[in-house]
């Protein structure tokens, strides 16, 4: 240990030994995983504040039963775009190509992904796709929803529609090719003494993300293909009075959108699994349940699709089958949620803003995940298809996880970004109000459709104007609470504590390098000498190794 | 607290680790089952409409045979021949590679003329019907996917006039062109029973 008498700060000038990037680096075809990652996380979060004024926008416009804030097409195009951007411009950008990009070869001892020029490509596919997504506004914008169902979208704003197709098929092969890097990365380039069960359960969520990915995406732009010829060259795919069929874009379109489900939540469970044993100092409980679980979803997730078409005319057979899958696909998410509980049982738990949002994304994706299998169950399902009850549904999964979780991965690894610590005062501040908006604006809905309020309108029924109001109300307390995390974020990022390398105590490879970690991630590859959960074990063993500063 | 980061990283290795083994074969592969999932999304459509329907292809559209047969027997043969070029390269003979690589871009070419001129003489258009639509944009894709074959082939071709660029052992830029040339060529396979030979029966 002759090493660990340097100071930490002791810069080892190595010769040939790259600098650090300056901010302009930021803003090119930079190939570092950790400059796309920031890249990615960065403009994913400029969309998500657009998509969330969009949301803002639509709330005030329901907080009254009559058309009196947005005219309706613009309501259309806000409902189309704020769901476009969050899943396709928000989520799954900052949870794969942000968190992952940035995490991965940390994690699994690499100096980069297996190919950084396509990781690069993969990015900048990105902001040419929001461009025009947000283009598509000049022309009205797209009217038909994010599921883009024919015939609605061949007919309505048909210019902004196919300027929506574009985006989506950018983005996803930005997807795809991110997908094949991870799949490769992850596969082969861990560092030699890394065995597959010593894997971090963050790159086990990614492996099985990114092979959903891989099978999914490609078939969605199948879809999508064949519609941009629907409405641009004359063909009838998906017109009935021509020979086509609606209801085959339906099963491409949910054929990759049940499992973009999964995109938006596996990497965000891979997040929980790493934030929960750190901060709760305890080896995370069900490792290898957590891993495989993980791939279950995977496999089961591409045969749950129909549940969204239950009815779209489907056979009584197909509704049957489906059901079960769904509830099957219940199975191995309650295995992690179980798993998460047990490692806090008995914990010696931190409840900072990382805890916190992860605690609070435990609670609210239950929820979700209840409302989740009465929705999956069709009898149920049929009653309550395009109520609000499904715009509950999908907000408590999607903000109360994906965007929760989100939160937690920010607040654990921004040290390790950045080399500082993000304000604990604003971020509990920021957690409080999150949680209040969430639940505010989110559970009201369940009974707005157990009413039966139709989603996707900007008019109503004025017997549910009481609830919708107190949604409201919801709605702007959780836009008030961007405000605290932004303030936290620009502040922390230059004046911020300075973290040092493990701030945590974490025992992943990440925490191994400096923060922010030099160009190639390390000055000298680490080995792995014991798993990356194994809090409080080596004190039973009782080490040697308990002898330095601190 | 920095006891615990120590003992994971003690050990020192001594290379940098700058260099890892080229995985671009295997990415290569991965990427290719997603184009298969590409094309099995518009096989499963055209199957899809093609089960509502009681007659398929609708009355009135014939399918041509004749030049699609050759074409199928051209683009199966050229997958042999692009296999020659890939035996060559193992024998470091690079001119019979660029060979053998040349014919092959060259049978793809026709292949690919073969398909306009068929489009050209068609009796129906891509709006003519349902399984019209089917049929020019499978074939299209699928032609598309051949012309990115031929610029592969090509880049290949260019990049080995430099003396030492390819050898018997650093060939994978040879091999990546070749794998997917293959995998067009099995996609065309499934494509020729689907839209032509299953439309007889």
């Amino acid at each position: 240990m002759a090493q660990a008498q340097l100071p930490l700060e002791t810069p080892l000038s190595l010769p040939g030994h790259p600098k650090a990037w300056k901010w302009y680096d930021y803003f090119t075809f930079n190939v570092d995983h950790k400059v796309i990652g920031i890249q990615y996380l960065v403009t994913a979060f400029i969309f998500y504040l657009i998509g969330g004024l969009m949301a803002v926008a639509m709330r005030t416009e329901l907080a009254t039963a009559d058309s009196d804030f947005l005219n309706p097409n613009l309501y259309n195009a806000f409902m189309t775009n704020h769901g476009t951007i969050m899943i396709f411009f928000w989520v799954v950008p900052a949870a794969i190509g942000g968190f992952g990009n940035y995490l991965v070869p940390l994690m699994i001892g690499a100096r980069d992904m297996a190919f950084p020029r396509l990781n690069a490509l993969a990015f900048w596919l990105n902001p040419p796709a929001g461009a025009l997504l947000l283009a598509s506004f000049l022309f009205g914008g797209a009217q038909a929803g994010w599921t883009a169902y024919p015939p609605l979208s061949t007919i309505t704003a048909t210019t902004a529609q196919s300027m929506w197709i574009l985006a989506i098929v950018l983005v996803g092969t930005s997807s795809i090719l991110g997908a094949v890097n991870f799949i490769v990365t992850i596969w082969k380039m861990k560092v030699p003494s890394m065995r597959w069960n010593q894997l971090p359960l963050f790159c086990w969520a990614m492996l099985a993300t990114s092979l959903l990915a891989l099978v999914s995406t490609p078939v969605l732009a199948v879809g999508l293909i064949l519609l941009l010829f629907d409405i641009n060259f004359g063909t009838s795919f998906y017109r009935p009075d021509a020979g086509g069929n609606v209801i085959i874009y339906q099963h491409l379109f949910w054929f990759y959108s049940h499992p973009a489900v999964y995109l938006m939540i596996l990497p965000i469970f891979g997040i929980m699994s790493e934030v929960i044993p750190v901060h709760a100092r305890k080896p995370i409980f069900g490792y290898q349940a957590i891993a495989y679980s993980s791939l279950a979803i995977c496999c089961v997730g591409l045969f749950v699709w129909v549940h969204h078409m239950f009815t779209s005319g489907t056979p009584p057979w197909m509704r049957m089958f489906f059901t079960i899958s769904t509830l099957i696909v219940a199975v191995p998410t309650g295995v992690k949620i179980f798993s998460w509980v047990a490692t806090l049982w008995g914990g010696k738990i931190r409840l900072n803003s990382a805890m916190l949002f992860a605690i609070g994304l435990l609670s609210m994706f239950v929820l979700g995940g209840l409302s989740g299998v009465t929705l999956g169950t069709a009898p149920v399902d049929i009653h309550v298809h395009d109520t609000y009850y499904v715009v509950a549904h999908f907000h408590y999964v999607l903000f109360g996880g994906s965007v929760f979780g989100l939160y937690a991965g920010i607040y654990h690894w921004f040290p390790k970004i950045t080399g500082r610590l993000l304000d604990e005062r604003l971020g509990i501040l920021h957690f409080v109000l999150t949680f209040i908006g969430t639940n505010l604006t989110f559970l009201p809905m369940h009974e707005l459709g157990l009413k039966g309020m139709p989603r996707r309108v900007a008019m109503y029924d004025p017997q549910f104007e009481p609830i919708n109001f107190i949604c409201t109300i919801g709605a702007f307390v959780l836009a008030f609470s961007i405000i605290p995390f932004l303030i936290n974020v620009l502040w922390s990022w230059n004046k911020g504590k300075i973290a040092g390398d493990n701030p945590w105590g974490g025992l992943s490879l990440e925490w191994t390098t400096s923060s922010p970690p030099p160009i190639e991630n390390w000055e000298v590859l680490p080995v792995v000498t014991k798993g990356p959960y194994d809090y409080g074990i080596e004190q039973r063993k009782g080490s040697t190794n308990e002898n330095e500063e601190e | 607290m920095q006891g615990t980061i120590d003992s994971q990283t003690t050990a020192i290795t001594a290379d940098h680790g700058h260099e890892h083994p080229d995985f671009r074969v295997l990415g290569l592969l991965v990427f290719l089952i997603s184009e298969s999932l590409m094309f099995g999304g518009l096989f499963a459509a055209y199957l899809l409409l093609r089960g509502m329907h009681a007659q398929w292809p609708p009355e009135g559209t014939e399918v041509e045979l004749l030049v699609p047969t050759i074409n199928t027997l051209l683009l199966l043969s050229s997958s042999f021949v692009i296999h020659y070029g890939d035996v060559a390269i193992k024998r470091d003979d690079v001119r019979s590679m660029r060979k053998w690589y040349w014919i092959t871009a060259a049978m793809g070419a026709v292949f690919l003329g073969g398909q306009v001129y068929e489009y050209l003489t068609l009796g129906y258009g891509l709006r003519t019907n349902v399984f019209a639509n089917c049929f020019y944009v499978m074939t299209g894709f699928h032609g598309l996917h051949v012309f990115v074959g031929i610029l592969l082939i090509l880049g290949v071709i260019w990049r080995s006039r430099r003396p030492g660029h390819y050898s018997a052992q650093k060939h994978t830029g040879v091999t990546m062109a070749e794998i997917y040339w293959h995998f067009v060529d099995v996609i065309w396979i499934i494509l020729f029973t689907l839209l032509y030979i299953l439309t007889r029966f």
